[in-house]
């Protein structure tokens, strides 16, 4: 607390209190002179948030003396006590004698020359210095006098002045106007924090005095939990897929074969995506079992499958002319990390044809996942080997391109995301295949939301689904638009051990509908 | 996706028309091709004192190799946009009657087995249109022959050289001649080190280097005009005066070869000086039964159903007008005359891509235009919502775990073997673990068998964060699983780690206490849990007690020594060893750079379910 100086009590607090009751209004700079600004600060505050007083800050600035000012406030200015020494010696002195009755030779170094120039001194006939004027005004020590003690000089033109001979220098001074507050009292009422069950218990609370809780500041730190922002979009998704009758894919598989990562999806053995640039292989275990059924209750006819698609890639089949190439049964049972989730979307498709709705049919399926998947890419600020792929498909008979559209604009409504455009594009499986386009308002421009299609007969018909059921697919990834929506600009900040912990501790709710 | 720069102003003067960017936009839009960049306002480059034209920065679908240059992007628009018809391509013989013949030896089976050709005559090159040439080549090469591994280009001076051709395979050493642009010959063996760091073909020596034969081909006086897929010879190198261009193609893809055929021919026909007429080449390969005559330019005849392309398209066309909107699509096509719901289209030999009526029913609804399409319901049938069973049990935990003051993360699933081992005083018995064949990084080498490795890296990236750190992640690691098809297997984690200046062994031990509880799982105490067996399987075992776990102390290395304990769950009569929470062994701590004590907890999900 208060560092009190000056023969005070110590209770720096009480002393402002005794003060004000016998003025309204103090001047620290008088009542107090000697107490530091920072002390008094704090007393001040004290009082203040108790309403015992009130007070105004004054910051000026202010002429302070240097060392050599306060000497010639106290002696004189270094002519004047020249010509005084020589003023008490009418024969005058040498300058040995002189420096002796002024007792600093310096003083007497700069004081005589100043004092020749004033025709205060002359050198007398034996070369002995004597004086000249009769009296003399030693204004800067008035000057100096002036302001030691008002702080101030009537004529500025003075201060400058001194300020340039470096006599003085200014200083920043505050100090406080100090006014009685409505709860003024000469005691300082113990003040209580908070209300407890004690002060309920014995009525205390009726009569304490309670400190003004401080509604500038937050409130208590909650250590609370948080769930990763990723995974709160992907919550949202995952509720508007459920609002919209979808079943979710059991997509808890991260390593594929070939087979359905690709040969079964109508990808060509040489397509680029293929790649060991695109694509992670696995090296241990070494490679895959031909599609089997693994448990009781799966009756599919994997062989059938298998030769279906080996014969649709290598001479074509189902009207189509195939992409006439010896298909490589190792290819196909390659083990992959993989590369979209639509592997899975094969196998759940392949099941669905064995299925019996009640008309003896396949029937309507909606199906779903969030889940992640590998790319063997370099990694920048927009891509990782890693990310979520959302993935939608729709089952069902007589569907055409236009339904795949409204769906796509319901989808996006529930995302706040309006008007959307559709432009053709290639992808290998799926045709006709379009990607999803929006008008961002922020960037001003068309950008990609999101890639859909048809699946492709060739595809579809080696699973041995009726040629009449259409399947809609269509994907876009979990962090593209988490990213355009909190504007976080490098994947590395939202996905992976890198992502700081404040961001996710800090991240709001999601509400995907709200723009 | 491929991205060609076209000349702006000579692509508007081929077009017949101005656009605005936003209109051409539109336009590429509309057609499926995507303007990438309008160059007209950028700096451009300054070669030979002169700037570089204004260039349009086209993206190409990777299924259109016939826009993969100027030409073919200015002639498919001009065909979309209905102001040219298809060029009818056409095979000329010679006056002679005589085909130039390219013989196809035998061994050529042991290196690159399959060759085609065609002769452009008469042909008139300006800089762009052979630069257009040399380009369209190089995206071919790169794109279609997947960098020339399954087809190869070479064009020659055909005044230079003299048919009959041979396509042979010989020992390196026994081939010498003068690559193109070089001044002095070489063998192939020296060849192979010529270009060994040679920035553009350095890449492709791999193709052929360790074939006992390379490929060659040679004209009638032994003359090398190619060793594919490297290089061209320079004695048959074209120039801006060649008037007669001699194409090989040669291929280990039989399909691929014949369509790169088409696509040369077909786009730089026009320049002939009787625009779109191609010589024909002889094949004679009697070893493989590919003789033949090169290239086959006749449109491929399919049909395609009325119904199915209005079911598709949610339209009510007549065969007429969709036989019209093909047209825009460069087909030319005709209803059948003997049934109603058939229509007969010719796919030209550009269309490589088009390989079922699906493919012509989308070109219907572009020509249409995908965003006129009449909009219907998205599907008739009401199906069931239904979560998955395990994501459903992971949230569960996510919740509680996050109300119980934990904070999320998401770390990466690849990790490097070390991470994964090593640093937690593991082991790799060899039967664990899924590993990666190509990482591109040591980041990346296996699939995580733990969730602790990346909720370790997680804190060590958050030292500035004030303690204690609380973090946890619910997520799949993956094991090996030999009887599976797919030869692995995921499981579902939970997972929490504790970090700050005192250990909080026991704040770890009650977030498990919590999370079971709130799983319905009771506490036994040890004394009512069975010893514990180290299989992580379900035992079968003693009646009269309930269901619930206990936790047993360990001596693991992961762990600080007497700090350590392995959770077992019995359910059903059945135990297991789910899992094991304790300090982390200082050791551990140091690998992954942490200086305060971290406790961890992880236990396997799915026996929950």
């Amino acid at each position: 607390m208060a560092n009190v100086q000056n023969g005070s009590t110590g209770d720096l607090p009480s002393e402002i209190l005794q003060a004000l009751s016998q003025k309204d209004t103090i001047l620290s700079t008088e009542t107090f002179p000697s107490i530091k600004s920072t002390d008094l600060k704090g007393a001040l505050d004290r009082l203040a948030s108790r309403s015992m007083i009130a007070y105004e800050t004054i910051d000026r600035e202010e002429p302070v003396l240097e060392a050599e000012a306060l000497q010639i406030a106290e002696n004189g200015s270094h002519e004047a006590r020249v010509w005084e020494a020589l003023s008490k010696k009418m024969e005058g002195l040498t300058v040995a004698e002189l420096e002796a009755a002024v007792g600093d030779k310096s003083v007497v170094k700069v004081g005589q020359g100043k004092a020749f120039k004033l025709k205060w001194i002359e050198k007398g006939k034996d070369g002995r210095l004597v004086k000249l004027a009769d009296s003399i005004d030693d204004t800067a020590r008035e000057h100096l006098q002036v302001i030691q003690k008002t702080k101030t000089y009537p004529d500025p033109k003075v201060i400058t002045d001194l300020k340039k001979r470096k006599l003085l220098k200014m200083q920043k001074v505050i100090s406080f106007k100090i006014q009685k507050g409505p709860k003024f009292a000469l005691e300082i009422a113990k003040e209580e924090t908070d209300l407890t069950a004690d002060m309920l218990a014995s009525g205390a609370w009726k009569t304490a005095t309670f400190k003004p809780y401080n509604f500038k500041s937050l409130g208590a730190d909650q250590n609370a939990g948080a769930l990763h922002p990723l995974n709160k979009v992907r919550h949202e998704f995952r509720q508007i897929f459920f609002e919209m009758g979808f079943e979710e894919m059991p997509t808890n598989k991260y390593v594929e074969t070939g087979f359905w990562n690709f040969d079964a999806l109508f990808v060509p053995q040489q397509h680029p995506a293929r790649d060991l640039q695109d694509t992670f292989y696995i090296s241990d275990p070494k490679t895959a079992d031909k599609p089997h059924a693994e448990d009781a209750n799966d009756k599919g006819e994997y062989e059938s499958y298998w030769k279906n698609v080996q014969e649709v890639h290598q001479k074509g089949k189902y009207g189509s002319i195939g992409y006439r190439y010896p298909w490589a049964e190792d290819e196909s049972l390659r083990l992959v990390l993989r590369t979209h989730t639509t592997a899975i979307s094969t196998a759940m498709l392949h099941k669905l044809a064995l299925k019996k709705g009640p008309d003896g049919r396949p029937p309507p399926a909606r199906y779903f996942s969030i889940d992640r998947v590998f790319r063997n890419e370099s990694v920048d600020a927009t891509h990782l080997a890693e990310f979520h792929q959302v993935e939608g498909v729709i089952a069902d008979y007589g569907l055409s391109l236009g339904g795949l559209m409204e769906f796509m604009e319901i989808f996006f409504h529930k995302m706040g995301i309006e008007d959307l455009r559709f432009k053709p594009a290639y992808n290998p499986y799926t045709e006709p295949s379009m990607e999803i386009f929006s008008f961002h308002k922020g960037l001003n421009k068309l950008v990609e939301i999101g890639n859909s299609g048809m699946f492709r007969p060739e595809m579809l018909e080696a699973m041995g689904l009726p040629k009449d059921m259409r399947v809609f697919g269509w994907g876009l990834s979990l962090e593209r638009p988490t990213m355009i929506k909190y504007k976080v600009n490098n994947i590395r900040e939202l996905l992976g051990h890198k992502v700081d912990l404040s961001f996710i501790e800090r991240n709001p709710a999601v509400r995907l509908e709200k723009t | 996706m491929p991205t060609i720069s076209v000349d702006k102003a000579e692509l508007y003067k081929a077009l017949g028309q101005e656009y605005t960017t936003e209109g051409f936009e539109t336009l590429c839009f509309e057609f499926g091709i995507e303007l990438d960049e309008d160059t007209s306002n950028t700096e451009r480059p300054i070669v030979n004192g002169k700037q570089e034209p204004a260039q349009l920065k086209i993206e190409i679908p990777a299924n259109r190799y016939d826009m993969l240059c100027f030409e073919g992007i200015a002639l498919m628009l001009n065909i979309f946009r209905e102001k040219t018809p298809l060029p009818n391509y056409r095979l000329v013989t010679p006056k002679s009657g005589k085909l130039e013949t390219i013989t196809v030896h035998p061994d050529t089976m042991k290196v690159r087995p399959y060759v085609s050709g065609a002769i452009l005559r008469n042909i008139k090159f300006t800089q762009e249109n052979y630069d257009s040439f040399i380009s369209l080549q190089d995206k071919l090469h790169q794109n279609l022959a997947r960098n020339r591994t399954l087809v190869a280009i070479g064009t020659h001076d055909l005044d230079t050289i003299k048919g009959p051709f041979t396509y042979e395979a010989l020992p390196p050493k026994d081939i010498k001649f003068k690559p193109l642009n070089q001044t002095k010959e070489m063998t192939g063996e020296e060849m192979m080190t010529f270009y060994e760091k040679d920035k553009h073909l350095g890449k492709f020596l791999n193709i052929i280097r360790d074939k006992p034969v390379y490929p060659v081909i040679l004209d009638s006086k032994r003359t090398v005009c190619s060793m594919p897929p490297i290089i061209n010879s320079d004695h048959s190198k074209i120039t801006l005066d060649t008037r007669n261009v001699f194409i090989d193609i040669t291929a280990t893809d039989r399909t691929k070869l014949e369509i790169v055929n088409n696509i040369i021919v077909a786009m730089f026909s026009q320049y002939c000086a009787e625009p779109f007429t191609i010589e024909p080449v002889e094949v004679i390969s009697k070893h493989n039964s590919e003789s033949r005559q090169v290239p086959d330019i006749s449109p491929r005849k399919a049909t395609a159903e009325v119904d199915y392309i209005n079911a598709c398209c949610g339209l009510t066309e007549t065969p007429e007008r969709i036989c019209s909107l093909l047209t825009k699509m460069c087909y030319s096509a005709t209803p059948s005359n003997t049934d109603a719901n058939i229509i007969n289209v010719s796919v030209p030999p550009t269309r490589a891509d088009v390989l079922h009526q699906c493919d012509i029913m989308e070109d219907v609804a572009i020509a249409y235009g995908f965003n006129n399409l009449p909009r219907t319901a998205p599907s008739k049938a009401s199906t069931i919502a239904q979560p998955l069973m395990v994501n459903k049990l992971g949230d569960i935990v996510r919740m509680e775990a996050a109300m119980a003051g934990w904070s999320e993360v998401m770390p990466l699933i690849l990790c490097s073997h070390d991470e994964n081992f090593a640093w937690l005083n593991r082991k790799d018995d060899g039967s664990t673990a899924v590993r990666l064949a190509n990482p591109k990084t040591a980041e990346y080498q296996i699939v995580r068998t733990s969730l602790l490795p990346g909720m370790l890296k997680t804190i060590r990236e958050n030292k500035k964060h004030s303690v204690p750190i609380k973090v946890f992640e619910v997520s799949d690691v993956a094991f090996k699983e030999e009887s599976l098809e797919r030869k692995s297997r995921n499981e579902r984690h939970f997972a929490a780690a504790f970090y700050s200046k005192t250990s909080g062994f026991e704040v770890v031990h009650g977030l498990l206490d919590r999370v079971l509880l709130m799983l319905k799982t009771a506490f036994l105490t040890h004394e009512e849990g069975l010893k514990g067996d180290e299989k992580l399987e379900f035992k079968g075992d003693a009646e009269g007690k309930g269901d619930g776990y206990w936790i047993e102390e360990i001596d693991e290395p992961t762990f600080f020594q007497g700090h350590a304990a392995a959770i077992w769950l019995r359910l059903g009569g059945k135990q297991a060893r789910i899992g094991e929470f304790g300090i982390l062994h200082p050791s551990v701590l140091e690998k992954f750079e942490l200086r305060y004590p971290v406790s961890t907890l992880e236990i396997n999900l799915e026996v929950f379910l």
